[in-house]
Order: C-alpha cells, then sequence, then structure tokens
C-alpha cells in the first residue's frame, strides 16, 4: 500500500472543509431552539402527612391551640369565606398579617414558630390555587429576597365528600 | 488611492465570527435545555406563589405525580385513574425497597391550579394508603410581586 507523502514546500496553506461543521453545528442549533421552553421555577411546599393521627402525648406548655383555616367554597370552587378559629378574614392578605402577629420574632426551639400547627379545612370543590394562597400566607412572606418562616407544620383536616349532583 | 481590482479568484468570507456567535447560542440553549419531561406537563397549570422558590437541594427519591382538573393522575407521562394508582405505587415501594435506605420518599404533587381541593386530598390519601407521608406540593414562582 502506498502512503502518500506530501509533496511540495511545507507552507502550503491546508484548508478545513467548513461545510459539513457548519451543517451540523446548524443542524445542533435548530434542535435545540426547538426543544427550548422557557418554565418559570417552581418550589415545594413540604407537608408531613402520616395516614394515622399521632398519639396524644402530654400538653405542652408552649403549644397553641390548633389553628383551623375553614374555606368554604361556591359551586364554581371560588373561595366564600375564610376564617381561622372563628375569626373572619376577608383576605389571604388579612390573614398573614394576623399569622404574623400571633408568631412575632421569635425563633428558635420552642418558640411559637416551631411549635405552631395549621391545619387547613376546605370544601370539596374548592380551586387547590386558594389552597397554595392560604399555605402562602400562613407559610411565610419574603423580605429582601429572602424567605422568612411562619408557620412550618400544615396539615389538611379529613377530607369533605364530593357534593352529591 | 490605488483600487483593488476584483481578482477572478472566488471570494472567501471570514466565517470565524459566525462560528463563534453560533457555538455561543448552542452553549445558552443547551445549558438551558430540560430533557426531564417527568417533571413538566402541559396540562398542568400550576398555581403561583412567591414563595415557590426552588429548593436548594433535590430531593432524594421524588415520584411526582401530576393531578389535571378533571381529577386525572398523570403518572411517569401516562393517565392513571385514582383507582389504578396503587398498583403503581406499589411498584415505587418496592423500588424503594430494593434500594435499602431509611430516605423516606416524597410524593410531588403537581395538581391544576383549578382542581378541586377535594380531589388533591383524595390523592393524598390513596398515597397514605400506600404507605407514602411525606408530600410536596409544587407551585410556581410568582414573578413581580
Amino acid at each position: 500500500m502506498k502512503l502518500r507523502h506530501s509533496t511540495g514546500g511545507g507552507d502550503e496553506k491546508v484548508e478545513l472543509q467548513m461545510t459539513p461543521m457548519i451543517d451540523i453545528v446548524f443542524q445542533l442549533l435548530v434542535f435545540f431552539i426547538m426543544t427550548f421552553r422557557i418554565a418559570a421555577q417552581e418550589g415545594d411546599f413540604n407537608i408531613k402527612m402520616p395516614l394515622a393521627a399521632p398519639k396524644e402525648g402530654l400538653p405542652d406548655d408552649l403549644q397553641l391551640p390548633p389553628m383551623k383555616v375553614r374555606m368554604t367554597a361556591d359551586a364554581n370552587g371560588t373561595l366564600q369565606s375564610l376564617s381561622l378559629n372563628e375569626k373572619t378574614f376577608r383576605e389571604f392578605k388579612d390573614l398573614h398579617e394576623y399569622i404574623i402577629s400571633i408568631i412575632g420574632d421569635a425563633r428558635g426551639p420552642g418558640s411559637v414558630q416551631e411549635t405552631a400547627e395549621v391545619e387547613l379545612d376546605c370544601d370539596y370543590n374548592l380551586k387547590y390555587e386558594h389552597v397554595v394562597e392560604a399555605i402562602t400566607a400562613v407559610s411565610g412572606y419574603v423580605e429582601n429576597e429572602r424567605v422568612v418562616k411562619l408557620i412550618e407544620k400544615i396539615k389538611f383536616s379529613s377530607p369533605k365528600s364530593a357534593p352529591s349532583g | 488611492m490605488k483600487i483593488k481590482k476584483a481578482s477572478s479568484k472566488i471570494l472567501e468570507g471570514d466565517l470565524t465570527p459566525m462560528i463563534d456567535m453560533v457555538f455561543q447560542l448552542i452553549a445558552f440553549f443547551m445549558v438551558l435545555v430540560n430533557f426531564n419531561q417527568d417533571e413538566q406537563n402541559e396540562r398542568i397549570q400550576l398555581p403561583e406563589s412567591v414563595l415557590a422558590k426552588p429548593p436548594d437541594s433535590p430531593l432524594e427519591f421524588p415520584i411526582t405525580l401530576h393531578l389535571t382538573k378533571e381529577g386525572t393522575v398523570i403518572y411517569a407521562g401516562q393517565d392513571v385513574s385514582m383507582s389504578g394508582l396503587p398498583a403503581y405505587l406499589a411498584q415505587e415501594r418496592a423500588t424503594l425497597a430494593g434500594k435499602q435506605t431509611d430516605e423516606e420518599a416524597t410524593v410531588i404533587i403537581r395538581a391544576h391550579r383549578d382542581t378541586p381541593t377535594g380531589k388533591v386530598q383524595e390523592l393524598i390519601k390513596v398515597c397514605q394508603e400506600s404507605h407514602f407521608e411525606k408530600f410536596a406540593l409544587r407551585a410556581k414562582e410568582e414573578v413581580g410581586n
């Protein structure tokens, strides 16, 4: 087999074939542009819900009475009323301010912020977005781009049965 | 001033700046591309919340369940009815047992914003019956507030 040797002086300019590379590169570019989707950032609200009710322990002095957020809905699932332990609120903002006033500034072990628990009691056909609004109102707020936590323990009360008809 | 005469040679444009740009674009789109189809679904419009910040570290054992506003569950890209879900959850449970870890799996619930809350609670109940206790309700970050 003959091996080709480069002939002549070494000062010949080697030209790269650009066409195939550009072909592939544009293919890639088109692929990534097509699959590109602007997705908003997502985050989670953690809730822990064991099946069995937690065992009744000794009542804790620091334990607040359970906070029950009651939300009722009309037939379309729109929020009709919002209340916390018989105290009615017009907006989630009012609930949020009330929660801030309860929690105060104390943080750390044993503080109200750590022990408080909220139970959500919602109508069956209430739109889920209102639940998330309620969770947002009780669980914290954003201050200087940082999340300040309020109540972290959130649970649902037992589900209501579906409305007949 | 002398004006160069156009020679009969083929004119070659300088491709370097164009290739630079094209590679920049490719790199940009590659970094942003999201292949994880499990995590997304076009039928689901998540509710918004200012507190929905992406977690610092990814969850150890996430199980993503989408819930449409009609109450159908989408698990791994396929529609599953609420009553058919325990079979799939049992599979997940078996996979988890094979991994031999004490870490609890987290069920990520991506429910549509207009889903009746009762449906979400039903879904939570079905998961609880399959012995999953940790849940994460997913929301979209609210921008401009």
